[in-house]
């Protein structure tokens, strides 16, 4: 069953820009454009894409917060844009640039209010809770102003509160961004039990690509406000035609080796990096350099989704014939 | 109806709780707010001891007006003052937080802030009120009563609907805290004083412009038993709730206008 459904959903901003010294210039910039997808139930989606793309305009959308300018958009059967309080009960929204928590408050009574807010039965409450500080490691936290906790602290914090009343739909913005290592997989380790158990349908938004390894089947990748790439991660390495790399180390250094549909991207003393597709096996390469060359030692690195991700953008631009280079992970 | 007062109610709970957390702060601009508030009484009393009249009203007519006036815009003020720095948040983009939440915008943004101290004005005009009640020396007659409770109620609801407005303008000009200031506090100044000292031109403004005239100037003069210098229609002086209905019809319809146009912030 499909829980979040999107068809041709545009938003257009209009962008008022400084010409000279009192002109403006009035000019409407689509932030998504005929964007159509749909999630099932207990699907955990990864939603990349650069600076600008339209991720975060497409979950305000999804939370009524953004009216579309155009479009079809379902979230649990509910129109977010005609009955945002009744659809606000069934999802959970995390923003990792913003809190929901009370500043000066302990963080219990932030939870304390949703409950109240929410109308969440006590046991219930007791028990999401209780399961929440467990996993997230928040007991020694509750009472302390939310003003004096650190930011993964205060996100952990903020993840919990989103959970609190059992949302059918959660959505995280950037749920990871600026955390320390640990914070971060704390955090992705709760994310991963609460959609196993509960069956919680998850959209994240994220630059950081290790989110998604650890956590997503699915991804989606937007540009320019439409999704340019909808499958599971491996899909993703055939459509950037990504490649993985060979690092063998021969008994003394030689020219640089070729072997047809390979090619050598760097030659360091004996040590020599061959590049080849990544849907292709290592081994018949591995024999056609022992064949010539006397082998020492050798390892074959899989392709960093970022590289993927940036050569799927370079493409579509050359294609669009456009010379900005769009960064990924920034 | 119910849901909203509800949402306030919590979100308000929350901030007075919240407030506490700089308790000296809390009563430093408590006594703060007590002191400049009683001052301007104060300009007004003096300023009897040098003449007997202000544009033929008594220093307890003038009370009356100030009272009313001061106890109208207080109530609005601590019920909805909050939305003139919601320009603010939506600059942030903090607005997003509160319709991520099952209940109201406005329920949640009026409860925003929200400070008990602001009661102050209230609980002070009430006593200016009180005083000029008792110095008036008027017959109360259930009619008397009755204007004056409703000059009360819909006074709070037109000051109250200027800060709706005013909010849901600063959707679209995240400044324009000013220009509804100069409409909330500046007409309560205004309104201070009889309709007989301003121009003309500014009297008729505030009846058929921003109808302001409708919190206190036109109700007291049936109350206070003083003839019509405006030369308005007689049922005028019971227009209130007209002018009420007619303000909080205009606020809400620019506020679900303001929602729509709301554009968050680019992260």
């Amino acid at each position: 069953m499909a829980v979040i459904e999107v068809e041709d959903v545009v938003r257009t901003f209009t962008v008022h820009r400084r010409v000279g010294r009192l002109r403006r210039e009035r000019t409407e910039v689509r932030a998504v454009e005929g964007l159509t997808f749909s999630v099932q139930q207990g699907e955990m989606v990864g939603y990349i894409g650069p600076n600008g793309a339209g991720k975060s305009t497409t979950v305000k959308m999804l939370t009524g917060i953004l009216v579309p300018s155009a479009g079809r958009l379902r979230v649990a059967g509910v129109d977010p844009q005609r009955e945002r309080t009744r659809l606000a009960r069934r999802i959970g929204v995390v923003f990792g640039q913003r809190t929901t928590l009370w500043w000066d408050l302990p963080l219990r009574d932030s939870y304390e209010l949703a409950r109240r807010i929410y109308r969440i039965e006590t046991a219930r409450y007791r028990r999401n809770l209780d399961r929440c500080v467990e996993l997230l490691e928040l007991g020694p936290l509750l009472d302390v102003p939310v003003r004096q906790l650190s930011l993964g602290q205060r996100m952990r914090g903020d993840i919990a509160a989103a959970l609190l009343h059992d949302p059918e739909v959660l959505y995280l913005d950037e749920p990871t961004i600026g955390l320390d290592v640990v914070s971060r997989n704390r955090v992705r380790a709760f994310l991963a039990e609460v959609n196993a158990e509960a069956g919680t349908t998850v959209l994240l938004t994220t630059h950081d690509l290790t989110d998604i390894e650890r956590l997503c089947s699915r991804v989606m990748v937007i540009d320019h406000g439409r999704v340019v790439y909808d499958g599971g991660l491996d899909g993703l390495h055939d459509t950037g035609r990504s490649e993985r790399t060979l690092v063998v180390d021969l008994a003394e250094p030689a020219e640089p080796i070729s072997v047809p549909g390979t090619r050598v991207v760097r030659v360091e003393g004996s040590r020599q990096w061959l590049a080849f597709p990544a849907s292709q096996s290592a081994a018949p390469l591995v024999a056609a350099v022992a064949a010539n060359h006397s082998l020492v030692d050798l390892s074959v690195r899989e392709p960093a989704i970022e590289d993927v991700i940036a050569r799927m953008y370079q493409e579509r631009q050359t294609e669009r014939g456009e010379s900005t280079v769009v960064g990924v992970g920034d | 109806m119910f849901e909203a007062l509800r949402a306030y109610a919590l979100i308000a709970q929350m901030w007075v709780r919240a407030s506490m957390a700089y308790r000296t702060s809390f009563w430093l601009t408590t006594i703060g707010n007590a002191v400049t508030t009683a001052l301007d009484f104060a300009v007004i009393a003096i300023m009897f001891l040098h003449t007997s009249a202000l544009g033929g009203f008594s220093l307890p007519q003038v009370a009356f007006l100030y009272g009313t006036s001061g106890m109208t815009l207080g109530l609005a003020d601590l019920a909805v003052g909050s939305l003139d720095q919601l320009g603010q948040r939506v600059r942030d983009g903090s607005v997003d937080t509160v319709l991520v939440r099952p209940a109201g915008a406005l329920a949640q943004l009026s409860a925003d802030r929200f400070a008990l101290r602001r009661a102050g004005r209230v609980f002070q005009s009430a006593l200016v009120l009180a005083w000029a009640v008792s110095r008036l020396h008027l017959d109360w007659t259930a009619g008397r009563v009755l204007v004056t409770l409703m000059l009360l109620v819909c006074g709070t609801v037109i000051f109250g609907s200027v800060f709706v407005a005013g909010g849901a303008f600063q959707f679209i000009a995240t400044d324009a805290a000013e220009v509804q200031n100069s409409v909330t506090y500046g007409g309560s100044t205004m309104l201070q004083y009889p309709p007989t000292i301003y121009a003309r031109d500014l009297v008729r403004g505030v009846i058929y412009g921003v109808p302001l005239a409708f919190v206190n100037w036109l109700p007291a003069m049936y109350v206070l038993g003083l003839p019509d210098t405006l030369g308005l229609p007689g049922w005028f002086r019971f227009g209130s709730p007209a002018a009420a209905l007619l303000c909080a019809s205009a606020a809400a319809l620019a506020w679900r206008a303001a929602l729509r146009a709301y554009r968050s912030t680019g992260s």
